[in-house]
């Protein structure tokens, strides 16, 4: 592209000043982050260490995991013992089954972020499309669309994934894309909303008029004008309802019908079949896999909020700032001070405000 | 300094030719009722926001559509667009009929036929950078063959209106720009095409009092250079005055008077028109007027005066401007604001409660009973009290009989728009048949 | 000359971003006599509304005030939010931009007088306060037909003879009107500016009339103050200021009005300031079309030139001025990229 990609001026700050879209798009993913203040930015920045932590985890699950998810013995072909205390070789214990518990969480991860990935683009593609056009096009495609969301939202989520899977399992297996489709069906209905709403109020807004006045076709407007500026509310949603993804996962496995152990280490299982350890007192089987999803559940959830909190105008604080007035000079006494005593002035007030207490005043 | 181009050039006006010709048009829209309203089955009303207007567009020439609020300037604006679809008439551009176009149909047409909006930043999509934004025209009719020449059509568009050097503007988002620079950028957006037409919808409004000449100077520019045609929607009749070469005074979905710009505003013919030229603010201390406002609102929409939209405001008001029930109530009301609670208490009691005179009867009949001839007297004291007030001009008689007091209008004539010189004008008082002597 | 109702002395308001404070308000001086229409007029950004609200003291959290709001022998700045609470109503009054968001929709404007008026008057009866309410409504030409109806039943001219009502029927002696016929028809604005104009006649009540639309200073104002950039540059009588602007920025404010009058476009070069770095000296200088050496050195001092106050170099004092202070400022060409 023969493009004079000048640099933009203006703006400024520790971020370098981007060539056009990629760095308009990192601009746009750092901003929550550089934004944010106080407790927004606590749970922002602690839920992405818990939330990119469990990823790497996730992606470097071979390197990671000492084991197998499905093994029970050793390479030198000897079964690992049933019911280890954790330490030694198996860091997290053995099961009943004489799976190595560290193993099994690590590839755990793997398998969450897996399926939840996987549900959140299925769900996204879905709902946002919906969306989109309930909201654009209206009329009876709307209704027909908003009475089937409505009637998959009645459902209880739990019972809705289950029945999919179950339907799915005859045809997809029990794998992890079953368990995706499943957890995609719960929450088609939330994007489909959200999108819905946010696309009836960004049509009436002018610059969808001038669309229209330009004469680009009802395509056109949709994805250039409509699906650029209600996807914005996306992210938020999307995390938390990752949050909530895992919980499902985990809760179908526990009820055994979600992924098939021999598919996958998934966490719910591996609890499910604690369920029995915990009476004998072995508490290691049930307690690791536990942890994984709190603390996967915890880092999106604190993720989720702390984006909100920062994104989302309505629940926004604005940053008060401290604000440093200079005694104001009598002009007219000391006429020759006048003009240099304001120049140092606002040096010392632009450069380092915080440094100076601000005066009580009435700022109600 | 740039000064007002003589308009009408050395062309005698009325020898361009015409670009578009608007007969009889109407944009209806039906309100939705209330929830209750609608499940019982009853329509809700009809406003009638553009109410039967005859138009000829000369090519070239800048025509003003001045009005209030309500008045259906914008929507006459967006239905020459087809923007908004004509409920009945005929809108004849290029040989074709625009109202009877569907969406589909009407799109390649707007190449030549854009807008500029009042608020510049929500014209905008947020997320769109100025150059994709203002290159997105050419895109759409498929006139360029790839990005990097859009970027570049787009940089003269910029350039074009004023933002100059055009790398500076078009890689930033328009929450970069400041009002003005946006309104510019609208501009080129609007003009990238090659359009003939350019509707205006008040594009200065929301600017701030510096930046707004430089704006209407850039338009008059370009309509030299690009040889366009605008129509100029406002409410500003100081603007309008300068920048127009016709206007059209728009008042409840009627033009009320139309024709050039001079003559106009040196001699207006219809009240409301004159109305609105007292009312304009003047900064020179030195000009001030006493003013002589008429009175009251701009009416319900849905629910229009009968005859003459204006007789209810009108201080010239006569026989034939459409007296009805309504205005025998707006006196009592204007009567009582004026004469205090205790004649308000005293009175209402008598006339009962005012709703039940509304309604669109040339007749009211108020049934008092044996008060009726106490309600007789005190219509002639009102009618003592303030004899210049139009509304017993169009009373025709009060009689009493049985307990019920009848008071008849005379009947009301909707003014159409004739003949007053140069200017066109929606008046009775303009109308020798009507006039009074 | 009778004494002034509000006094106001280098009232600052600074509000603190991320960038540094934002000089809204920089030091305004100025006097409201009784009865007197102050008409504050700027662009939009020149911190007029903030200066409204600051005297009031009805800032955002985060704001800082400084200076001298004189009332009564009080200083509004230095007193208690509650104090300054008590006031506003029987004592200071705010007219606002949008009336129907000020009103409460579920209530009749019977309702909303009754609320007032039991608030800052107790013990008025019921009688009373449908007495003062009607007749208030009256003043502002609103059939007494009407006073028990819901505010969506009105017209937005009509709402905001309410709202124009609401605050005078304590009758306050101070009344800020924050561009309340902005968003007006000209007919009603019209009519709005004549009733306001009676009513300062009638009731005593000196107005700082809000507004950046020149042609209702001249109409509906005694005098007038510009601001531009925090400060007020000019102040005097209407008809003086108007008639013989002495700050160059009146001056060509005035030249960029379009008005009937128009037969030629003119414009200021440039934009506003940005008020978290404004321009040295003088905050006008980049625009000024007869800016001198002095005006980005030195802040220039209240002059009075008639009965005008002038913050100009142009008015002196000459003794303040440096030998080549009045030669002409040579500076960068303004470009049109820079400009709003």
């Amino acid at each position: 592209m023969a493009t004079p990609n000048t640099p933009l001026s203006g703006g400024g700050g520790p971020f370098p000043q981007g060539r056009g879209r990629a760095g308009r798009a990192l601009r746009g993913i750092a901003r929550p982050y550089r934004s944010s203040h106080g407790v927004g930015r606590f749970m922002l920045v602690t839920g992405t260490v818990l939330v990119v932590l469990m990823v790497l985890t996730a992606v470097f699950a071979p390197l990671l995991a000492p084991f197998g998810f499905a093994q029970v013995s050793g390479d030198d072909g000897q079964r690992f013992a049933t019911h280890l205390e954790p330490g030694g070789d198996h860091l997290f214990g053995t099961t009943t089954q004489g799976f190595d518990v560290f193993s099994r969480v690590v590839w755990g991860a793997r398998t969450a972020v897996t399926v939840v990935l996987l549900a959140l683009m299925f769900s996204l593609f879905i709902g946002v499309l919906l969306g989109l056009l309930a909201g654009f096009v209206g009329r009876w495609v709307d209704r027909v669309l908003v009475m089937i969301m409505d009637a998959l939202f009645a459902l209880p989520a739990l019972l809705l994934a289950i029945v999919v899977a179950f339907l799915l399992s005859e045809y997809v297996g029990g794998g992890a894309s079953t368990a995706a489709l499943a957890i995609t069906a719960v929450y088609v209905p939330q994007y489909f909303r959200v999108v819905r709403a946010a696309t009836v109020s960004a049509k009436e807004q002018t610059y969808v008029e001038a669309a229209r006045a330009m004469g680009a076709k009802p395509v056109t407007i949709m994805v250039r004008y409509l699906l650029t500026n209600v996807i914005q509310s996306v992210p938020v949603i999307a995390t938390l309802n990752a949050a909530d993804a895992i919980l499902t996962l985990a809760g179908l496995g526990f009820l055994g019908y979600g992924i098939q152990p021999t598919e996958a280490a998934e966490w719910g299982y591996d609890l499910q079949r604690a369920v029995a350890d915990t009476g004998a007192g072995i508490w290691w089987t049930g307690l690791f896999p536990g942890l994984a999803i709190v603390l996967l559940v915890m880092g999106l959830t604190l993720m989720g909020e702390g984006l909100n909190e920062t994104m989302n105008p309505a629940i926004r604080v604005r940053r008060l700032l401290p604000v440093s007035m200079p005694e104001l000079t009598s002009r007219t006494s000391a006429p020759d001070a006048a003009g240099a005593g304001t120049g140092r002035e606002r040096g010392a007030a632009g450069e380092r405000p915080e440094q100076e207490t601000s005066k009580d005043g009435d700022a109600s | 300094m740039p000064t007002k181009p003589e308009p009408s050039t050395a062309v005698e006006s009325d020898a361009r030719p015409t670009l578009m010709d608007i007969r009889d048009l109407r944009v209806h829209y039906e309100l939705r009722g209330s929830a209750l309203a609608r499940l019982l089955g009853g329509g809700g009303a009809t406003v009638k926001a553009v109410d039967g207007v005859n138009l000829a567009l000369r090519r070239g020439e800048v025509l003003g559509l001045v009005g209030e609020s309500g008045s259906g300037k914008t929507t006459l604006g967006r239905a020459l667009l087809g923007l908004v679809p004509a409920t009945a008439g005929h809108i004849t551009y290029g040989g074709q009929d625009l109202a009877e176009l569907n969406q589909r149909q009407l799109r390649p047409m707007r190449r030549r036929l854009q807008m500029v909006f009042q608020d510049p930043h929500a014209a905008l999509n947020p997320s769109m950078d100025i150059s994709t934004a203002v290159a997105h025209p050419l895109r759409i009719h498929g006139l360029v063959g790839s990005r990097a020449e859009g970027r570049a059509r787009a940089a003269e568009a910029i350039e074009r209106v004023g933002l100059v050097p055009a790398e500076q503007f078009l890689d930033k988002l328009p929450v970069e720009l400041s009002g003005g620079q946006k309104q510019r950028a609208v501009i080129a957006r609007a003009i990238i095409c090659g359009p003939e037409l350019l509707v205006a919808d008040e594009p200065i409004s929301m600017l701030d009092m510096s930046v707004r000449a430089k704006i209407l100077e850039l338009m008059l520019e370009l309509r030299a250079d690009l040889d366009l045609t605008y129509v100029y929607i406002t409410h500003d009749l100081a603007t309008a005055k300068f920048f127009c070469d016709r206007v059209a005074i728009m008042y409840m979905g009627r033009i009320v008077e139309i024709g050039p710009t001079d003559e106009i505003f040196a001699d207006p013919k219809h009240p409301y028109t004159q109305a609105l030229l007292r009312a304009v603010p003047d900064p020179d201390p030195e000009r001030q007027v006493p003013r002589d406002l008429p009175r009251g609102e701009i009416a319900d929409a849905a629910a229009p005066p009968h005859g003459c939209s204006f007789h209810p405001r009108c201080p010239y008001a006569f026989e034939p401007c459409g007296w009805e029930a309504r205005d025998l109530r707006a006196m009592f009301e204007r009567r009582w604001t004026e004469l205090g609670e205790e004649v308000w208490e005293r009175e209402s009691a008598l006339v009962g409660e005012l709703d039940e005179i509304e309604g669109y009867q040339e007749q009211v009949r108020l049934k008092v009973g044996d008060r009726a001839p106490e309600l007789v007297s005190l219509l002639d004291e009102a009618r003592a009290h303030d004899p210049d007030e139009p509304l017993w001009r169009g009373v025709e008689s009060i009689d009493s009989d049985d307990g019920t007091v009848t008071v008849r209008f005379r009947a009301g004539v909707d003014p159409a728009l004739g003949p007053a010189g140069n200017i066109d004008v929606a008046c009775h008082l303009h109308n020798p048949e009507l006039r009074p002597k | 000359m009778t004494a002034s109702v509000l006094s106001v002395r280098d009232l600052r308001v600074w509000y603190g971003t991320e960038r540094g404070p934002v000089r809204a308000v920089d030091g305004v001086s100025f006097d409201l006599r009784p009865g007197e229409t102050l008409g504050l007029v700027g662009e939009s950004g020149c911190g007029k509304s903030t200066l409204g609200r600051g005297v009031l003291g009805l800032l955002p959290r985060g704001a800082k005030l400084d200076g001298e709001v004189g009332y009564q022998g009080r200083n509004l700045v230095t007193a208690t939010p509650r104090e300054v609470q008590l006031l506003r109503g029987p004592d200071l009054g705010l007219i606002f931009q949008e009336p129907l968001t000020r009103l409460n929709p579920l209530l009749r404007v019977s309702e909303h007088f009754e609320e007032t008026l039991r608030t800052h008057e107790p013990g008025l009866s019921k009688e009373q306060i449908q007495h003062r309410g009607i007749e208030v409504l009256r003043a502002m030409g609103i059939p007494p037909t009407r006073y028990r109806a819901y505010p969506h039943e009105f017209s937005g001219g009509m709402r905001q003879r309410i709202m124009i009502a609401l605050a005078l029927v304590l009758r306050p002696s101070f009344v800020v009107a924050d561009e309340p016929t902005t968003a007006l028809d000209v007919l009603v604005e019209a009519q709005i500016i004549s009733i306001l104009g009676d009513l300062r006649r009638n009731f005593d009540t000196a107005l700082l009339f809000i507004t950046h639309n020149l042609g209702i200073v001249a109409e509906a104002c005694d005098r007038v103050a510009v601001m531009y950039a925090g400060r007020i540059v000019e102040q005097g009588p209407v008809t003086e200021v108007f008639a013989r602007p002495q700050h160059p920025y009146t001056r060509e404010l005035l030249r960029s009005t379009i008005s009937l009058a128009t037969t030629g476009l003119h414009y200021i070069p440039g934009a506003p300031p940005d008020l978290v770095e404004p321009p040295s000296g003088c905050r006008f200088h980049p625009r000024c079309p007869s800016a001198m050496r002095v005006c980005p050195e030195r802040f220039p001092e209240p002059v009075v030139v008639g009965p005008q106050t002038v913050e100009c170099w142009l008015h002196g004092p000459d003794g303040l001025i440096p030998a080549d202070g009045r030669d002409p400022l040579v500076r960068e060409e303004i470009t049109v990229a820079d400009e709003a």
